[in-house]
């Protein structure tokens, strides 16, 4: 964790409503720059809402999202990755029938700040090394060097998380919205990913959604718990293990 | 179906039939058959047509079944123009081009603020519109459409002389297949194409998905347009049936028969059926029943068009 | 002056309701089975020339309704199970083309058995005169035709909103896999629903063909102005359905009858004259385009 404490996002008060069911409900959370701070809280919580209203997604019908000093509200998805706030999807969500080199192009290719933007008619790719080659380093940090030519939908499902994961750290992100990254995952494979998200955690700040608890314990520096679309607790994970009310409301019931 | 990547084997077949409809106006001479280098110019212009559509459906994945509006854009503009004296090719070609890419702007601003069927629906609707809008307006001839009383003049060239309006067709066509293969392997082209894999997983890398669509629905556009003022001097007639909805219709059944998100699929799929037309019309004028069960047979057996089954899709495997 | 207009917009009302009968069943194929199907026009083209051919021989309006709105039905079913089903699945640019090759079949069929030239279907004896209604003299046949409209579609919203029927077809127009879930045969629903919505069809072929002429390419023109309609009410919406339906219905009728005349209150004679006509015909894509901006989804969009 870094030493100065500045907070990379700040979430106010945000609410968003389907109909007359509130999945949140003046939810609020600050993140500090640099560490990883789970996001907790049964099913139904409001976890994936609040993933999709940080991403641009859904907009919040009322509160306020500031990102590294920008207000994100009527910021456009796209808008948002460029301000380096990238996330991956719970269901896997690829090109599933490009290759998995190509995958990791198309999201290293859309750093304009780096490479401009892509409205570039005549060119061939083939000629962005620089591209190609950043693709090929961020496939060997997920260990998937050795399939870079196969199509992803071709993939296992740990694999296909892992190349999720490469998409998104390919954008550059200053913060990453992980949502449950282990979905799904068998022991081993959940045991890659908490490895993998370890070696992220030095080099970004990470919103962790997981309901894995032995993975949340281990990997976060801080925790937040999301119960009813309102955050009820946060803090470190041995003060969030004590509290009563997390317990009565959240892990009593999980366990 | 992955990234378009072109073959050295396509490439050589490419530049085969190159080199046959450049020795074709000869070969037709020879024989005494001159009717028909005015027929190949036709076929061609199609084909520019059908390949300026695919550029929107087969790579950008947008279903706009709207082409026809823009095609007779292009050549409606250059009919106006001849009527108010304007007959320079370096004048009224660009121009048409430019009124079919402002029109796909208009359309494709509105339009691509929706997906899915609604798109589809809303393409053929605006095109619709442009359809009632110049039958309706007397100036423009209404039902009859506008007669080019002469070919549009080209520098030195002689544009009424069949055969150097076929050189100037094939060279149009060849530059532009030129340029879409260049697009298809660019960064642009990647963008578009990955957009039609996956739009949302797009917007979440942070491209602005709407402008990369709009820009390659005005390209498709302009490209129509183009072909639209080739077309108007082939056949000396700006008709108000190259803006009905059939011609998109058959537009799309060119690229599906041809191979979709293939850059030679407009091509030959144009080529299919427009000689299919040439040769069955005269053997039965219930032809069309024939050409919707061979196209039910493609849609439902051969997914990836004629191309596709012979191994000239666009796949890399 | 009054009377012009208030004429106008029965005649507005009674195409509208027309529209109705088209758009309904097409609205509910796209909304269940997010399917577009360009042959609806064709089952409405069919669906008249049955109509004609059977009243010719019969000699009997109604016998040659009946008979179309069975026929027609039959086909629809028939043509569902054949073909359409195997485009559910498919993309939709696969369901356009093989619709779209639906379309040439279904002209090129049609042109064999009854010829290229446009048939006659006359209204019954009884109904070719004008009533009189408040003042002025309207057709009989035309009130006829808003009759059976505001009829059918009564009878629609009954089915639909009160029904265990209705129900399922809501449910599955908001949401197909929940539907399916809940055990209700979504296979045979839309086969029903289908053959229900070519029925509807052949209604309305049948009752404008003594307006409109019965020719081949009569489904496409309509089959264009029933897309502008789902697209404002929004797509597996009955009820958005039918507000489209008038919309476009009352726009475009009172928008040829009057705008020429508008216009020359500001323009000059020989502009107004042309433009009145071309600006008449685009009323309804103008608003549609202007629903369009304000709400992408139409006006009463289905999918939550």
């Amino acid at each position: 964790m870094s030493e100065r404490r500045t907070i990379l996002l700040e979430v106010r008060d945000v609410s968003k409503h389907f109909g007359g069911i509130y999945a949140l409900n003046g939810a609020s959370l600050a993140l500090e720059s640099g560490e990883v701070h789970a996001l907790i809280g049964p099913n139904g919580a409001g976890k994936t809402t609040l993933i999709h209203v940080l991403s641009g997604a859904l907009t919040a019908d009322a509160g306020q999202v500031i990102f590294n000093g920008n207000d994100l509200a009527w910021r456009a998805m796209h808008e948002r990755v460029a301000l380096g706030l990238a996330r991956s999807y719970q269901i896997t969500n690829l090109f599933s029938r490009l290759t998995v080199l190509d995958n990791v192009t198309m999201a290293v290719q859309s750093r304009v700040r780096d490479w401009g933007s892509s409205f570039s008619f005549w060119k061939p790719f083939s000629l962005d090394s620089a591209i190609v080659d950043e693709a090929q380093d961020l496939l060997d940090q997920v260990s998937l060097t050795g399939l870079a030519g196969r199509r992803a939908c071709q993939l296992s499902h740990g694999e296909q998380r892992c190349l999720e994961v490469a998409l998104v750290l390919a954008t550059k992100p200053k913060l990453l919205l992980l949502d449950e990254p282990m979905a799904g995952m068998g022991p081993e494979e959940s045991v890659r990913m908490v490895e993998l998200i370890e070696n992220l955690a030095r080099r970004v700040t990470m919103l962790l959604v997981e309901h894995d608890m032995d993975a949340v314990f281990r990997l976060a520096d801080r925790i937040s718990v999301l119960v009813g679309g309102r955050v009820i607790a946060s803090g470190a994970p041995a003060a969030i293990r004590a509290d009563h009310e997390v317990r009565r409301a959240y892990l009593g019931d999980a366990q | 179906m992955g990234l378009y990547a072109s073959s050295p084997r396509r490439r050589i077949a490419a530049a085969m039939t190159l080199v046959a409809l450049l020795a074709l106006p000869w070969l037709m001479q020879s024989l005494d058959q001159g009717f028909y280098v005015s027929l190949a110019s036709r076929v061609l212009i199609f084909a520019l047509a059908a390949t300026s559509l695919n550029l929107v459906i087969g790579f950008g994945g947008m279903i706009s079944f709207g082409h026809a509006a823009f095609f007779g854009a292009g050549a409606y503009t250059v009919a106006i123009l001849a009527e108010s004296g304007v007959v320079s090719a370096a004048l009224a070609w660009p121009l048409a081009l430019a009124v079919a890419a402002l029109l796909a702007l208009l359309i494709g601003a509105i339009s691509l603020r929706t997906r899915g069927v609604y798109f589809i629906m809303i393409t053929l609707a605006f095109a619709q519109m442009v359809f009632y809008l110049v039958v309706s307006l007397k100036s423009w001839g209404g039902d009859d459409g506008l007669l080019l009383l002469r070919r549009s003049t080209f520098g030195s060239l002689d544009l009424k002389d069949d055969t150097t309006f076929y050189f100037v067709v094939l060279a149009t066509l060849a530059l532009v297949l030129l340029a879409l293969d260049r697009l298809a392997h660019s960064r642009f082209g990647r963008v578009i194409q990955s957009i039609r894999e996956n739009e949302t997983r797009m917007e979440a890398l942070g491209y602005p998905v709407f402008s990369y669509k709009l820009v390659c629905f005005v390209i498709g556009g302009a490209l129509a347009g183009l072909a639209g003022a080739l077309l108007v001097n082939q056949s000396g007639l700006a008709s108000p049936n190259l803006l009905h909805w059939m011609q998109s219709g058959t537009l799309m059944v060119m690229i599906v028969i041809g191979g979709v998100g293939s850059v030679f699929g407009g091509v030959v799929g144009a080529v299919l059926l427009l000689l299919c037309e040439e040769f069955f019309v005269e053997i039965s004028p219930h032809w069309q029943i024939g050409l919707g069960l061979l196209l039910l047979a493609v849609v439902l057996w051969a997914p990836l068009g004629i191309a596709g089954l012979f191994g000239w899709g666009r796949s890399r495997e | 002056m009054t009377q012009l207009i208030l004429e106008q917009a029965l005649n507005g009302l009674q195409f509208g309701l027309m529209l109705f009968l088209l758009a309904a069943g097409l609205t509910l194929v796209f909304g269940i089975m997010d399917m577009i199907n360009l042959a609806h026009g064709s089952l409405y083209m069919v669906g008249a020339y049955l109509a004609a051919a059977v009243t010719q021989a019969s000699g009997s309006f109604m016998v040659g309704i009946g008979t179309a709105m069975l026929v027609t039905a039959l086909l629809g079913a028939l043509l569902e199970v054949s073909l359409l089903r195997r485009l559910y699945a498919r993309d939709h640019l696969a369901q356009v083309l093989a619709t779209f090759a639906l379309i040439l079949i279904a002209n090129e069929v049609v042109r064999m058995i009854w010829g290229a030239q446009p048939m006659l279907l006359n209204a019954p004896e009884a109904l070719s005169g004008p009533v009189s209604l408040a003042g002025f003299f309207y057709p009989a046949y035309r009130l006829l035709l808003i009759g059976v409209g505001v009829l059918v579609a009564g009878l629609l919203y009954l089915l639909v909103s009160h029904t265990r029927l209705g129900m399922w077809v809501r449910a599955g127009a908001s949401n197909r896999e929940m539907t399916e879930a809940l055990g209700v045969n979504v296979r045979l629903l839309f086969t029903a629903v289908f053959a229900a919505g070519a029925a509807l069809c052949a209604l309305a072929g049948a009752m404008l063909g003594p307006l409109l002429a019965v020719q081949v390419g009569m489904g496409e023109s309509i089959l264009i102005l029933a897309f502008v309609v789902i697209v404002i009410g929004g797509i597996g919406s009955i009820r958005g359905a039918l507000v489209g339906s008038l919309m476009v219905g009352l726009v475009d009728t009172l928008g040829r009858a009057a705008l020429p005349s508008l216009l020359r209150e500001f323009l000059s004679p020989e502009v107004a004259s042309s433009l009145g006509p071309a600006l008449a015909s685009i009323l309804i894509y103008v608003l549609m385009a202007a629903i369009l901006f304000w709400r992408p989804e139409g006006l009463f969009p289905a999918r939550g």
